[in-house]
């Protein structure tokens, strides 16, 4: 069998600062591959200034098909909205 | 090709087209009828072909780039294609079908990319030509696709916009350039815009009512604009772009019809479209045997990959 390689999932962080951000996927066999493909595959235009390689079996992922259930807790707790708290009239920079 | 959707669970199906409806994009791990997924494995693979066997017309140039500010543009536009590739793969893959499940694919004729391709690039004027005609092609169809229903496809086709359009622009400085040359510059230039015309326009595919694909496509907003509608945004564009550097499109036919506000253009020929993607091309057994050789030729350099990464492997569990 052909083998091409771990996937690895490419975060880029745009600027310091920032939030990384996912940016696609690609082929490494180790590490340091993954980085130098990444760089040349991604950031061909200065499109940031810092990368994270995750390997894509070892991220955690929540189910779409759970996700209703999964994350309705937040449904009803509006209070933690700002929006939730009723301000007196005049009320200034809150 | 119609796949049979009466297999499907009817609500599931149902909820999935409602979400289509809403503008929701589909993601790897969400339920998806059969037949979506086989029409993205099969447009995505192909896409993510066509710009790789895209490297081969103009690998042809680099070593013969008439000024070294070509070459590197050249080589950066050729990279750009590799990657495009490689994003496309990747969101391929999401399908569930394997890296070399596609290239199998690929190297048994079971899987097509963009017959354009299939076409030689016999002069340094078709440099031009393939990257205004043939990317200006491409960019109208992936502009379009940014917003297909398919998470990981739309998202590799918003990077490769950003990316494509210098190449575009490349191509039209080349022609243009040229334009302003001599005689037999200016002569080049038109003769490649004759030899390129009428494939960039066969590379939106036939016409709607002959399209396999397309309604099934639309109705799933894998495809969000037909094959036709494309074509003539194409052509609008391009036909302007042409005239202002003195070119003469190829077509005796053409004119501006003032009430729609569109050109109009002969018919393109079926037959050749047909043909070429039939494998009869000039260069279709050409394409394909060069990206067979370069697959096996560097199949060493996988296998000691490999190798070394289970070595690292085993390093770090013993360590």
């Amino acid at each position: 069998m052909d083998n091409q390689g771990d996937l690895w999932e490419v975060f880029i962080q745009p600027k310091p600062g920032r939030p990384f951000k996912h940016a696609g996927s690609l082929h490494a066999y180790d590490k340091s591959m993954a980085m130098e493909a990444a760089r040349d595959l991604y950031t061909r235009r200065g499109e940031g200034t810092g990368l994270w390689l995750v390997k894509a079996e070892d991220i955690v992922a929540s189910q779409p098909e759970d996700a209703e259930s999964f994350f309705d807790p937040a449904d009803d707790k509006v209070y933690r909205h700002p929006t939730f708290y009723k301000m007196p009239e005049g009320a200034k920079h809150i | 090709m119609a796949y049979d959707l009466s297999q499907e669970d009817p609500t599931k199906l149902a909820e999935f087209q409602a979400k289509i409806d809403a503008e929701i994009k589909i993601e790897p791990k969400d339920w998806m009828p059969e037949g979506y997924r086989q029409n993205l494995i099969r447009q995505i693979s192909q896409h993510a072909h066509s710009e790789v066997i895209g490297m081969q017309p103009e690998g042809n140039w680099v070593s013969r780039a008439p000024s070294l500010r070509s070459k590197k543009i050249l080589m950066a536009k050729i990279q750009d294609e590799g990657g495009h590739g490689l994003y496309l793969y990747c969101a391929a893959e999401t399908l569930g079908v394997t890296r070399e499940q596609y290239l199998k694919w690929l190297h048994e004729g079971k899987a097509k990319y963009a017959s354009v391709f299939n076409y030689p690039s016999p002069t340094w004027a078709d440099m031009g030509a393939i990257g205004w005609l043939v990317d200006g092609a491409a960019i109208v169809n992936q502009v379009s696709l940014q917003r297909t229903s398919y998470g990981p496809y739309s998202r590799a086709m918003v990077r490769i916009c950003m990316e494509e359009s210098f190449h575009q622009r490349q191509g039209y400085e080349i022609m243009h350039r040229m334009m302003q040359g001599n005689e037999a510059q200016r002569k080049m230039a038109q003769d490649s815009l004759d030899r390129w015309w009428w494939p960039s326009l066969m590379m939106f595919g036939p016409h709607d009512g002959e399209s396999a694909h397309t309604s099934q496509s639309m109705q799933w907003k894998i495809k969000r604009e037909s094959n036709d509608d494309l074509r003539q945004q194409f052509i609008d564009k391009t036909i302007p772009q042409a005239e202002l550097i003195g070119l003469k499109i190829p077509d005796p036919n053409y004119k501006f019809n003032d009430i729609t506000g569109h050109y109009e253009t002969s018919d393109i020929d079926w037959d050749e479209f047909w043909n070429v993607i039939k494998g009869n091309g000039p260069c279709n057994k050409k394409r394909l045997d060069h990206h067979i050789k370069a697959h096996t030729d560097g199949a060493w350099v996988r296998e000691a990959a490999a190798a070394y990464g289970v070595k690292q492997k085993n390093k770090l569990q013993t360590a």
